[in-house]
């Protein structure tokens, strides 16, 4: 059975939803969103990812209508938004606090919304029995938001602001307040959701584990800008710039200059050590300043000299992180240099083959690593 | 048994300082007024033991309360405090509000200034304000020559001595007590909430109005009862600011105390005044109960 990849974004046919046109949004001299140009398309699970104080939240707010862009227009279907005002738009949103109306109960929460439509009752009444069931609610309908656990809250929360069935429907840290174990759960409970709903959801966060799990496409944003938009496998293994490769998981970063050598690059990184291979279509010139972007889990750790290996070092175990199903080696080179070398623990612990101070060979791939520019 | 002594100590201040002299006061209710020192019998006399007790209680009777039956201007008079109380209540409410709102959405470097003009008349001794009020309103006074140089009217307005001034006063001294616990309800409200009302498509008015106002209901309440429980028996400002024709109980207490020197019909006025108090005063206090119990 062959399924149709759903990638609107490869598709010059396709219309986005949601387009931003050189959007600036200043707040007195502060610059929140710098000049920014995307689209979002229908049916996406869009997330904006940075640290704090990058301008994620604004662009959201932008979005539901809490703030209007300085400069620029925001299209939604093809239409301006800027004159309409957020109780007019065909947008929701969900709100990090919850927001829940503490004086009415959990029926009275999500019915809140279509009441304001001058929705016929029994209609209220059959969209609110469905919104109840979609975040498996029934029971609590009776309750006040003090009475149920937090987990509920942020369903009666999503429950709410889907209900009036949004053409968008914005989260804003919807998972913030949770704990990791019910954080987990309910990031694949919001991707089923906005599977059956097909609703566009754009999630801000900055947890890039978060964004990685439930986005198709990711924005990574830093300082007002937006620095890298794509599929979760691409921001992780094809990142830009070094600051997605940084941001994103966890990585080494060696710096050098480049040697163009057959289809690849040589790089002198450090005095005395041999230079470090890679393929990359990144165009540099002789000499160039680079830098390597290696994930821990491409670079094997052995006791041996492998033979064949692109890159090849070695080094004393200075760190071990045990994280359960991995660990994580902090390598360290002889000209101090540390590279991390991550290997999944599939036989028990005591029968690990390193312990600090161990010498050990690390080694990649020539394709393993990522050729950015300098 | 520390728990005890720490329950104790409230305990035994309620007793001494309000239970004890609401007992006095009942008991001289149930009283004859007679021309002594103090202007009633019978007193207790311990020295002739058993039988002083005896006759003692033997003289106690419900005369009072039966003649605060028989002439109307009693009952005339806590209707009449009742209305003023609930209608100044009301006015107070209408003009606190919009500057508790105010307060809380002013800029966060304003509201210690705000709240210290709010409280900054109380540095003043009460009775000089209302005082004040008599300078304000009389036929002569301030307001009447500035309404009048500035040509709106052509003759004084006669406020003081009337319900208007007392109306007046009571809005200006109890507006604080007003004030404050509806700034304090308005002041928790989470923005987020408004936005969450806007977003779902309300207008700012009626996210106002389902959510503001709901929101800050305990504070009204809280509020309410504030003013219209010391209003219901106020003596200053009515027999300051208002005229022969205001009829309030705390006045009426007043002249039967000192004109009348009638202790214990004044005692079963206060009594019933009371009692009258007691209902409102036990909602209040569910009030605030269940806005602790809805805080966790």
């Amino acid at each position: 059975m062959g399924q149709t990849i759903f990638e609107p974004w490869n598709d010059p046919s396709a219309k986005p939803l949601i387009q931003f046109k050189n959007v600036t949004k200043k707040f007195g001299d502060f610059v929140a969103i710098d000049n920014q140009t995307f689209d979002i398309y229908a049916q996406e699970f869009f997330a904006l990812l940075g640290p704090s104080g990058c301008g994620k939240t604004t662009m959201m707010r932008m979005l539901a209508g809490f703030e209007t862009p300085t400069e620029g227009t925001i299209l939604l279907g093809g239409e301006d938004i800027a004159p309409i005002p957020p109780n007019k738009r065909a947008v929701n949103m969900m709100f990090q606090s919850y927001a829940l109306f503490p004086h009415l109960s959990v029926w009275e929460n999500i019915a809140f919304g279509l009441k304001r439509d001058s929705m016929p009752k029994p209609d209220i009444e059959a969209r609110v029995a469905e919104m109840l069931k979609l975040t498996r609610l029934e029971q609590f309908a009776k309750r006040k938001p003090h009475q149920i656990s937090g987990g509920q809250r942020q369903r009666v929360a999503l429950a709410r602001s889907l209900a009036k069935a949004p053409k968008l429907l914005l989260l804003d840290e919807p998972l913030g307040a949770l704990d990791a174990k019910l954080r987990q759960d309910t990031q694949f409970e919001l991707m089923d959701i906005q599977e059956k709903t097909g609703t566009t959801f754009v999630i801000v966060t900055h947890d890039q584990e978060e964004a990685m799990t439930v986005a198709s496409r990711v924005a990574v944003m830093d300082d007002g800008r937006i620095i890298q938009v794509d599929t979760p496998a691409r921001i992780y293994e094809s990142p830009n710039s070094v600051y997605v490769a940084d941001f994103i998981g966890d990585v080494t970063i060696l710096s050098g200059t480049a040697t163009p050598r057959d289809d690849g690059y040589d790089i002198a990184f450090a005095e005395g050590q041999p230079p470090l291979r890679s393929k990359s279509d990144t165009r540099l010139d002789k000499g160039q300043a680079c830098h390597l972007a290696i994930r821990p889990e491409k670079v094997s750790i052995t006791a041996e000299k492998p033979v064949d290996a692109a890159n090849a070092m070695q080094g004393k175990i200075l760190d071990i992180a045990y994280l359960g199903n991995l660990s994580t080696y902090h390598v360290q080179l002889p000209n101090g240099q540390i590279i991390k070398a991550q290997t999944a623990n599939t036989r028990r612990l005591s029968r690990r083959s390193f312990t600090w101070e161990d010498d050990v060979w690390l080694s990649w791939t020539d394709t393993a690593g990522v050729l950015l520019a300098g | 048994m520390r728990r005890l002594a720490l329950i104790i100590i409230p305990y035994a201040w309620l007793l001494a300082l309000f239970l004890v002299p609401f007992i006095i006061v009942l008991k001289i209710s149930l009283s004859d007024t007679a021309l002594s020192i103090p202007p009633y019998t019978p007193t207790l006399d311990f020295s002739a033991g058993w039988v002083g007790i005896k006759d003692f209680f033997g003289n106690l009777d419900f005369e009072n309360f039966e003649f605060l039956t028989t002439d109307d201007l009693y009952w005339k008079a806590y209707l009449s405090s009742l209305k003023i109380a609930f209608v100044a209540t009301v006015l107070t409410l209408l003009v606190g509000y919009p500057i508790a709102y105010g307060m809380a959405n002013a800029p966060d470097h304003w509201r210690p200034t705000l709240m210290m003009l709010i409280i900054l008349p109380f540095w003043t001794s009460f009775l000089i304000r209302v005082y004040s009020w008599m300078g304000i309103l009389s036929n002569e006074g301030y307001l009447n020559q500035l309404l009048l140089s500035l040509g709106v009217i052509s003759e004084p307005l006669t406020i003081l001595n009337t319900n208007t001034a007392v109306y007046i006063g009571i809005v200006y001294t109890y507006l604080p007590f007003m004030i404050l616990p509806i700034y304090s309800a308005l002041e928790r409200l989470d923005a987020s909430l408004l936005e969450a009302a806007e977003d779902l498509g309300c207008s700012r008015f009626t996210a106002f109005w389902l959510v503001t106002i709901p929101l800050s209901k305990s504070g009204i309440i809280a509020g309410c009862f504030l003013v219209f429980i010391p209003t219901l028996g106020e003596f200053v400002i009515p027999s300051l600011l208002g005229g022969s024709k205001t009829l309030m109980i705390g006045k009426v207490l007043w002249e039967e105390f000192f004109n009348n020197r009638d202790w214990p019909v004044a005692s079963a006025v206060a009594v019933i005044l009371l009692l009258i108090l007691i209902v409102p005063i036990i909602l209040f206090q569910r009030n605030e109960q269940k806005q602790r119990e809805a805080e966790g």
